[in-house]
């Protein structure tokens, strides 16, 4: 009786922060104001982070917020402000061509709908699922993923370097 | 729950945020479309981790996290220099590369 009424809060959570995630991402493709967009997006991004507590993977939803929302945020809000003089309303943001993105990504959603009806119809996920902690993830990192690891520090490292040199005035 | 839903979730999400680097005209609006597709992905990742019961898909996300972060800052700086060069960063005028 309990697991039924944990599953359909599960549920419901799941199709309350679904819609708003898909509410705010057709804002931030459609919003006419950069800034809004960003914001926008911030909610997007929070909603990920709740679907991933709801798929038990609790130290991804922290590093989604911690790297997401607190950096990567900061970064795009930087970038609208150092490129744009005024801040508000604009119209000059779309494509001329952007009534091709509908048919396109109409499209390719059919495309995709249809393979995971085909192949997941009606799979359930396991009710009492292998929990998966930070322990468990870190001997990943750091066992059999540790070449991939190497190679992200180095991404990083170059971006960090990269961006410097890109932007610095000279 | 279904595992479907939550691919179901990632699909539409990619899809919105194709449309997004499509439609888009500012090249920050382009990236943040990219940041969309680069979650949905996340989304179907962990899924399949909890369906499998492994710990690779959560390797991965945090993989994809790092990543995405670089590549933010590598183009926003990429947009800052464009835009101090042409003092816009409408995506369609940098038609210069055109061979």
């Amino acid at each position: 009786m309990i697991a039924v009424e944990l599953l359909a809060a599960q549920n419901i959570g799941f199709a309350v922060i679904s819609l708003l995630m898909i509410v705010a991402a057709l804002r931030v493709v459609t919003t006419s104001n950069v800034v809004h967009a960003a914001l926008w997006l911030v909610v997007v991004l929070s909603g990920a982070a709740a679907q991933y507590v709801l798929l038990a993977a609790e130290f991804v939803a922290v590093t989604q917020v911690l790297v997401y929302i607190g950096a990567v945020m900061v970064l795009f809000l930087f970038g609208t402000m150092l490129t744009r003089a005024r801040i508000g309303t604009e119209r000059d943001l779309n494509n001329s061509y952007r009534l091709l993105g509908i048919p396109v990504a109409g499209l390719l959603f059919a495309a995709m709908a249809i393979a995971i009806v085909s192949s997941f119809g009606d799979e359930e996920l396991p009710s009492e699922p292998r929990l998966i902690g930070v322990p468990e993830i870190s001997d990943q990192i750091f066992g059999p993923y540790l070449l991939p690891f190497w190679a992200l520090s180095f991404v990083l490292l170059a971006a960090i370097i990269g961006a410097i040199v890109l932007a610095r005035k000279d | 729950m279904l595992i479907s839903q939550f691919l179901l979730l990632g699909a539409i999400l990619f899809c919105i945020g194709v449309y997004g680097v499509i439609a888009r005209k500012n090249a920050v609006l382009v990236l943040m479309s990219i940041e969309l597709i680069l979650n949905s992905v996340n989304i179907n990742l962990l899924a399949f981790a909890l369906r499998n019961g492994s710990a690779d898909g959560h390797t991965f996300a945090l993989y994809i996290i790092a990543v995405a972060a670089a590549e933010v800052g590598v183009g926003l700086a990429m947009v800052l220099l464009i835009y101090r060069n042409r003092r816009s960063i409408g995506l369609d005028e940098l038609s210069e590369m055109r061979g």
